[in-house]
């Protein structure tokens, strides 16, 4: 699946929802069902600091494919980071760099990533997309 | 549940305040971050508006009508604010961007010029960030040394260690009068006392309780005391410095420009008495010509019916949150003004505040920029709800519900 078709299924899955708490009790149950990451790799140097929760982020290449692994102390960020991650972890560092990411704005989440400093998702964003400019330089 | 009983007229009170009919999430605006910063009335909307469309001007050098009106308006708010806090004198209160601000000029201009390698410096526990970092950047630039009171587990002061800790070494001492995160009210007009026994100078950082408790610097003999208007029903970017005029005098200017200087050569520049030494530039007119109003508003209410309702907003939000399973709330101090921090088990404040605004409700959380202080409590951060005088019960009943709504979908 390309990055834009599974966008496309998020945002279908959304269209179920027309109530908030049915929305954010789906976002509640990814974030639990989410794999918490390894903790050799909850670092200092993985860890994205918003200023009320913690995002870390994990990137490894495997396959010419550049895969995320994410994780959040809040349930709710860590729903959203689910998301992110499953929308770009598996593809070319090309296709990642490349991205346009639109399915947050249409879900109606885009305050979730212009919160910057609350919950460390923007940046987290600004970071995957870092790496995956990172790799595709090694790469060339 | 029970209402409370007040002579005030809660309903007309918030008529006074237009955002409060706002609708967030399609439910009515519930607003409980109030000691991040209060709502403004009608009279201080009013009174930005009327300065800007009537007698907009640079003040004190004018002699046009315009300037004149101006500068009136602005002296009458400095006027105003020394007779809000007791100050002796109109020139003992210095404009500022806000408390951050007031503590700032201090640290930078009594503390480099009169503090030296070894003096102590004594903040507390429950200190802002405002009221740490400032310290901290002198006594690096200095080689000063800054020692902090403790606490106990309520969110108290140990005024025995506090004591202990006073010497012939100690020179400054700046603690916060009510603590933002726990609500604590400090005994400042003890740690006043002590201090001075030991010839330290001591500020008090007033934000949280300007809109809340009487001030009388007289009265507590600090020897500045500084606060932020926008916590006060009054506009943003506008902050008052109190400090005594011999010390002020004392002190070398903060931020050099126009209105500081009395004449200027390319040699050597003379600086403007008070308080016009402190106040380089052109100040933020229209929103210190607005802070009367907000003090006018506060007084109109009557400062100790605000206080004994809010206290019993207080009283009321303590008792509905505490039968919530698995609350508990940070900050269990007998001497504290209407702010509830409360951590639930199981569940990330962040998580809290996201849910709760969905519901319409606004509560701040986080570290609240006293990250020293979430760490003597071993949490990362709180849920805090914060009252104020147009707050009532049912909106508290409106937060209790919404908190179990919280934890039975993180459940």
């Amino acid at each position: 699946m390309t990055i834009n078709e599974r966008q496309d299924e998020l945002i279908e899955d959304f269209e179920l929802f027309d109530e908030w708490e049915s929305k954010y009790e789906y976002i509640i149950d990814l974030g639990k069902q989410f794999p918490p990451l390894e903790e050799q790799y909850k670092t200092e140097e993985n860890i994205i600091k918003g200023c009320q929760s913690k995002v870390w982020l994990h990137a490894y290449m495997q396959d010419n494919k550049l895969m995320f692994e994410a994780d959040s102390d809040a349930i709710i960020v860590r729903g959203l980071v689910s998301m992110l991650v499953k929308v770009l972890s598996g593809h070319t560092p090309e296709e990642i760099a490349k991205s346009d990411l639109y399915f947050m704005e249409r879900i109606g989440l885009h305050q979730h990533l212009a919160q910057t400093r609350s919950n460390g998702l923007a940046s987290m964003l600004k970071q995957m997309k870092a790496y995956a400019i990172a790799y595709q330089a090694v790469n060339n | 549940m029970q209402t409370i009983q007040t002579d005030l007229n809660i309903e007309a009170i918030r008529s006074d305040f237009p955002i409060l009919s706002e609708v967030v999430n399609g439910k009515p605006l519930v607003y409980f971050d109030n000691a991040a910063t209060t709502q403004k009335p009608r009279a201080v909307l009013d009174a930005l508006n009327g300065y800007y469309e009537h007698y907009n001007a640079n003040i004190h050098r004018g002699i046009h009508h315009l300037a004149e009106k101006a500068t009136s308006a602005f002296e009458a708010s400095r006027r105003r604010i020394q007779e809000y806090i007791n100050a002796r004198q109109h020139e003992e209160i210095i404009f500022t961007y806000g408390t951050t601000d007031g503590i700032n000029l201090v640290a930078q201009t009594y503390g480099r010029a009169f503090l030296k390698e070894g003096d102590e410096i004594i903040i507390s526990t429950m200190e802002h960030h405002s009221n740490i970092v400032p310290w901290q950047m002198l006594c690096e630039e200095k080689g000063c040394i800054l020692r902090v009171i403790p606490i106990n587990d309520a969110g108290e002061l140990l005024m025995d260690e506090y004591e202990k800790m006073l010497s012939e070494r100690t020179k400054f001492v700046s603690v916060v009068h009510v603590s933002n995160s726990l609500g604590t009210i400090n005994p400042v007009a003890e740690i006043i006392e002590k201090a001075h026994q030991v010839g330290a100078r001591v500020l008090i950082d007033g934000a949280q309780a300007t809109s809340h408790l009487h001030i009388d610097v007289q009265a507590l003999d600090c020897d500045f005391f500084t606060f932020s208007l926008h916590k006060m029903y009054g506009p943003t970017g506008i902050g008052a410095l109190y400090g005594k005029r011999e010390l002020l005098e004392a002190m070398p200017p903060f931020r050099g420009g126009g209105e500081m200087i009395k004449e200027v050569t390319f040699e050597r520049s003379t600086y403007n008495d008070l308080p016009y030494k402190f106040e380089a530039g052109t100040p933020n007119i229209a929103d210190v010509v607005a802070s009367k109003y907000a003090l006018d508003y506060v007084a109109s209410l009557g400062k100790d019916a605000i206080g004994t309702y809010e206290h019993d907003l207080l009283t009321y939000a303590t008792d509905a949150l505490q039968s919530i399973d698995g609350l508990r709330i940070i900050g269990t101090a007998r001497e504290k003004i209407s702010v509830v921090s409360f951590v639930i088990d199981g569940v990330h404040h962040q998580d809290t505040g996201v849910l709760l605004d969905q519901q319409g409700i606004a509560i701040r959380t986080g570290h609240h920029c006293t990250q020293p202080l979430m760490r003597r409590f071993g949490i990362p951060g709180t849920s805090r709800a914060s009252f104020a005088v147009y707050n009532t019960t049912e909106e508290i009943d409106r937060l209790v519900q919404g908190l179990y709504k919280v934890k039975k979908m993180l459940g």
